[in-house]
Parts: structure tokens; sequence; C-alpha cells
């Protein structure tokens, strides 16, 4: 695994491209996978899942990926060396999701299917379809499951929110305002952030998605009002990070941390009690069902649909928890473990 | 008594002509000088007093504003702790920037050290002590191959540290593969990695471990600068390196030095960011190599090398938790406190602008 990653990596830096084609024979249908790294766990599962399918339904299929997330450049040349190769379709992680837009075009005007894979295209209908998680309904999920585990003392509870970046790109409010209705506040404008005014609310602060941001998030908050006792984190590494600052408090026990994404160590974390829940969404379905959703178009010329009332393919999502209440599905920790990604 | 001698004796015709001329010793000339004179003199000869009055002065108002929450000792040993990582890479950066380089690397390494050491511990089974060594080892080399860029090959600092910023951050994702190793996990099988994450309780206060040692780095570097030779020639090479060349410092040599002891300082940041963040986390730090940047500069070490006190730093870094905690506790969004470090931070280079056109 390591060796061919180093493989990849190299012929990254001296092609500025990491491309790994396999052959593809006159007849086949071919189709492409265009992610944001190949390093990201979240992306090799997708990548597993590209495979998987690839051989089930006899799509011969190339993959790409950019040095780094945000690297646009090398998709774009990663779209066009698709479309040269006469494929079917793309799989495409954006990394600009604005930008790619004009060659996003110019590949389906060639003919081909292009599908959005857990990051949506602005607009979203630059695509033919978006398989993605509904990560409004992630955090509605957490959102319902601590409201529920507190009971009667939810009405009093006191709320840290760890969010993503000053920015707050889509997934971010997605999320936060998900948890929150979820929990039972009045979100006011969906699509912002902060214009609540829910006294439960003890503050946001951002995390960039890691530890050492999750950590010094908590320690801010904490300093603002010590007697937090639900953190909403936007993922795993930042609930992790909250939990080490919370357990320099003195306060790990009696706090409940919610989280997003279902990877691995994520679910380790539930498993050993450093969170309480989590939504798990699954990478490997995305790019497994479209896969899938190539083959029907170049047989059938069939796009697929979007899920019931959204604008998009709704490719699951779970919570995983030790501690199931009630009134919210869920799954347990082994099955979180047999689907996680990373 | 010659002197009375002299004056006493009738003069010499010839000398009578010199009455009438000025009796002053040569000296320079003396501008009557205003406060701002005498301030910009007064810093030029005292570089670390800006940040110092800085920091007290925020520290006042937002003490004043924020009240007993920002001024607990408890908030005071926090903002100690959450700058103590950016403080040590801060240390890093200042020994770079004194010879008039920049190194935009020394996060990466620290990170990638760190996780190099948790691979090693974790993944492989290496006892954590030596775990940490072969982490050290590998900040010298990987702080080595920048100066040995720099200065066999000639190339600027900027560039060669911007690339392998880029070099060793492709390392650290290949060889965590993007996963962090979980705190639970260190705590099983090393614990030692976590070991600047402990702490004493003092009063309120809640001193880390890795507080102290940052204290300890600045301490260790502060006396290697100021009291040994190869400091001085550091602050040499920075302030003009053919002068320095040209009085038989073996520059080339000593730079390697520098950019080897900056690579050892983030080698030791690695180990002290596993205690801080409390898990091996590859995603951590990653705006790190500009944020030791800028404590730099708030810390008035003057970009063009050769001036400013290595503490300088370490209240630029202090300067930084300050503001950040003070406005959070006084309720300002994340986005202005960002806008705030921004300002900081070209008023800081332009107040060292300003000291440095200093006239007689």
């Amino acid at each position: 695994m390591k060796k061919t990653l180093v493989g990849a990596t190299l012929g990254a830096l001296a092609l500025g491209l990491a491309v790994a084609p396999n052959g593809a024979k006159a007849d086949e249908i071919g189709a492409c996978l265009i992610t944001k790294t190949d390093i990201n766990p979240f992306f090799v599962k997708m990548k597993e899942g590209a495979q998987a399918a690839s051989v089930a339904n006899g799509v011969s299929l190339s993959t790409f990926a950019g040095k780094i997330d945000g690297d646009h450049e090398t998709q774009v040349q990663a779209i066009e060396s698709c479309i040269a190769s006469g494929a079917k379709g793309i799989l495409l992680t954006a990394s600009d999701t604005k930008a790619i837009v004009p060659v996003v075009k110019k590949a389906r005007d060639a003919g081909l299917l292009v599908i959005a894979l857990d990051t949506p295209l602005e607009p979203i209908d630059s695509a033919d379809a978006t398989f993605a998680t509904d990560n409004f309904k992630a955090g509605e999920l957490i959102g319902q499951w601590a409201a529920a585990k507190l009971g009667d003392e939810a009405s009093e509870a006191k709320i840290a929110f760890l969010d993503l970046t000053p920015s707050a790109p889509s997934v971010d409010v997605l999320r936060d305002q998900g948890f929150m209705k979820g929990f039972g506040i009045d979100i006011k404008d969906p699509n912002k952030i902060g214009d609540e005014d829910d006294p439960r609310i003890v503050g946001h602060d951002i995390t960039n998605g890691n530890e050492e941001g999750g950590r010094k998030a908590m320690e801010n908050l904490l300093q603002q009002d010590s007697e937090i006792n639900v953190v909403y984190t936007i993922n795993e590494p930042a609930a992790a990070g909250a939990y080490e600052a919370l357990k320099s408090f003195g306060m790990e026990d009696g706090v409940l941390i919610v989280s997003v994404d279902g990877g691995c160590p994520g679910v380790l974390n539930i498993k050993d009690g450093v969170i309480g829940a989590t939504s798990q969404q699954y990478p490997l379905d995305m790019a497994y069902k479209g896969i899938e959703a190539i083959k029907a178009w170049a047989e059938s010329g069939e796009k697929p649909a979007n899920s019931e009332g959204l604008n998009f393919y709704d490719t699951g999502v779970n919570l995983v928890t030790g501690d199931p209440a009630e009134g919210v599905p869920s799954i347990d920790i082994d099955e979180g473990m047999k689907r996680c990604w990373g | 008594m010659s002197e009375t001698a002299r004056t006493s004796r009738t003069k010499q015709e010839y000398e009578q002509t010199l009455d009438a001329s000025d009796k002053a010793v040569a000296q320079f000339e003396h501008k009557s000088r205003n406060f701002l004179d005498a301030t910009q003199h007064f810093l030029h000869g005292n570089p670390t007093m800006v940040p110092v009055i800085v920091l007290v002065i925020s520290i006042i108002i937002f003490g004043a504003l924020a009240g007993p929450k920002f001024f607990s000792p408890f908030n005071l040993s926090l903002i100690v702790q959450q700058v103590s990582i950016i403080g040590i890479l801060a240390a890093a950066q200042s020994l770079v920037i004194l010879t008039a380089g920049i190194d935009l690397s020394v996060g990466a390494i620290m990170v990638l050290m760190s996780v190099v050491m948790g691979q090693l511990a974790i993944t492989l089974g290496v006892p954590a002590p030596l775990a940490i060594l072969i982490g050290f080892v590998g900040g010298i080399l990987a702080g080595m191959l920048n100066g040995f860029l720099v200065t066999r090959i000639k190339l600027p600092p900027f560039i060669v540290t911007l690339g392998t910023w880029n070099i060793f951050f492709a390392l650290n994702l290949w060889l965590s593969g993007a996963q962090s190793i979980r705190s639970q996990t260190l705590d099983e099988i090393a614990p030692l990695l976590k070991f600047f994450g402990e702490s004493i309780a003092i009063g309120g206060a809640r001193i880390t471990y890795g507080s102290v040692l940052m204290l300890v780095i600045f301490a260790v570097l502060w006396y290697i600068l100021n009291h040994t030779s190869w400091g001085r020639h550091v602050y040499a090479i920075g302030d003009d390196k053919e002068a320095a060349e040209l009085s038989g410092i073996r520059t080339n040599r000593t730079l390697i030095m520098v950019y080897g002891l900056a690579g050892l300082v983030c080698g030791i940041g690695a180990w002290a960011s596993i205690g801080r963040v409390g898990s091996v986390s590859p995603q951590s730090f990653q705006e790190a190599n500009l944020q030791s940047i800028t404590a730099v500069v708030i810390g008035g070490i003057s970009l063009f090398g050769g001036r400013g006190s290595i503490i300088g730093p370490l209240i630029g870094a202090l300067i930084v938790g300050v503001f950040n905690s003070g406005l959070r506790l006084v309720g300002v969004d994340v986005l202005w406190q960002v806008f705030a470090i921004g300002w900081l931070t070209i008023i800081a280079v332009a107040i060292d602008q300003w000291i440095r056109k200093v006239s007689s």
C-alpha cells in the first residue's frame, strides 16, 4: 500500500498528475474517478468503491487525484485527459467547486456523464448528478440523539459549537444548522451560522477540522462558560481535540460530545467513550453507485435521479453510538466499525 | 599644570589670531532632539522594548475590557499553553531570520517529526525514547538540508524552504496516511510521547511542561546568541555576510549549523506538540509556518537580519495569544481576531523600518 503511494506521489511530482489508467479496450465502458487527493482515507475508500464497482460491472476505470486538497489545475488536466480517452463518465470530488464548472461543461458537451461525489459543484446543477451525504441530516441525527440523552435537562443545556473555518463552507453550515434543528433550537436562516439567539448556545469557534484546532476552540469556549455540557464538532479529529481540552479542565465526564464522519478512529473513540455519537457517511457507496450510474448512462442514456425532496442523491448516513436513544435510529459500534473508512 | 602654565603666559603675536577661531573639540553635530527622535534612539538601542510595551498595554486593555475572566491565573496560564508550540517554532524561526534568511518549513518539519516519532513508536514498536531521539535527529537533518541548499547550491532561503515545506508536508501525509494516531493508543503504548502535555498546578494557574519547555528553549538560545562567539557570528552574518566572511567567520558552515539548530528546535517542538494536541495529528499546525513568522516579526526581530533579541519572538507569540484570548472574551468574532493580528504584523514591521532609519 505504502509503496504504491510512493509511486503515485513520485509520479504526481514528475507529471503534475497522478494517473493510473487501465488499458481500456475499445468495447469497454470507460470511467474516470477524480479525487482531491489520493492519500486522505476518505478518498482512499472512495477509490476502493469505484474499483470494486468497476470489476463487478466490467467498467474500465482510470483514477486521477490532485497533489493536495485545493489542487485545481491537476483536476482540470484530469478531466481533459478523461474526455480525450473516450470515457463515458466522470466521478469528481472538486477542489474548487466554482472554477471547475467550465471544464465540467466541456465534458458534458462531449457526451460524458459527470457526477459530483461528496462535494456539490456551485451551482449544484453544473454536474449531471451529485452523490453525497446529506450533511444537514447528519447534523440533525446527532442533535436529536443529544437532546434525547439529556431528556428534560435539554432545556438547560449549555452547548459549544466547534465549526470548521471562518469562511464557513456549505458542509460547515449544514452540519452545524442540522445539529441545532435536531436539538430543538430555532435556526432562523438555515444558511447562516450565528444568527440564532437561543440562550443555550455558549458560542462558536473554529477548529480547521483537526485535533489542535479542536482543543484550542474547546479551551476558548470553556473560558467563556465552564458549564458547557454538550459539544457539537464538525468532525472526529476536532472532537478528539475537544476531549483533550475537557480532560485538562477535569471535565471529561458528564459532557456529551457528538460529531460527524464515521472514520475508523472516530468509531474507536466512541468505543472508548470520547465521543457519544457520530453520523457516519459512506464514501465507498458514493463511488460504487457512481460507477453503476455511468454504466446505466452508457447503456441506456438514463441519468440518475435525485433523492426525494433533495437536489442531490443521498448516499445515506447512519448514527453510530454505543448508547442508543429512544426514537433516534442508530447502528451499534460493531456495525460502525465494519462500515468505517480509514 | 602645564595647561595653566600655557594659558597664563603671554601669547606670541602669531598665536593671537587663534582667539577668533572655534575652540570647540571636533565632534558630531547634535540636532536638538524632540521626543520622537529620542524614542527612536531609545528603541534602536532596545529593540525588544516595542513588543514588551505592546504586550503590557494589551494586557491592561483586555484586562479592563474582559475583567477577571481574562486576568485569572488560569486564563493567563492557558494563553501561555496555547502559544507554546508556535512560540517554540518562533524560536527556531528567529535563528534563521537573524541571518537574514527565512524558514517557511519550520511547521512542516515539526509535524513531520511528530509523525515520525508516532509511527516509529506505535506502528513499528520502537521504544519511545529512541523514537523521540530519531525525531530530533530527523529535525536536524531536515534543517541542514535547508542550510545546504541555501549555502552550497546558493538558492534563496525563501525558495528553498518553500520547496522543502511542500516536500516535508507530502512525506508527512505519506508516512501517516493522513490518519491521526489516537490519544488512547498513545496512552497505551507510548505515553512518554505525551509527556509535555502534563501540567503542574500553582494556585489557579495550570502550567504545562510544554510551557516550561518553551521558556527553557528561549533561555538557552538567548545564552547561546549573546554569550558565545558562535552566537555573535550569527548576528554578524545577518548584519553583513561578506564583512563576516572577511573577518574570518566561516559563514557557510555557521549557516548550515543555524538551519540545523532550527531543525533540532522543531524536532523538540514535535515532541511538545504531541503533548499539546494529545494525539499525533498530521493535519494540525498547517498554518504554523506563517504564524511563527508573525510572532518573530511582532517580536521586533528585523527581517533584514542581524538585529533583534531572541526574547522578542517569545513576547511576540504572547501578544498574539493575548489578542486572541482577549478579543474572544470580549466577544469578538474569530474573523476580526484574524483581522487584528494582520494589522499588528504590518504595524510591527512599519515600526521596525522606522527605527532602522535612526539618524544621529
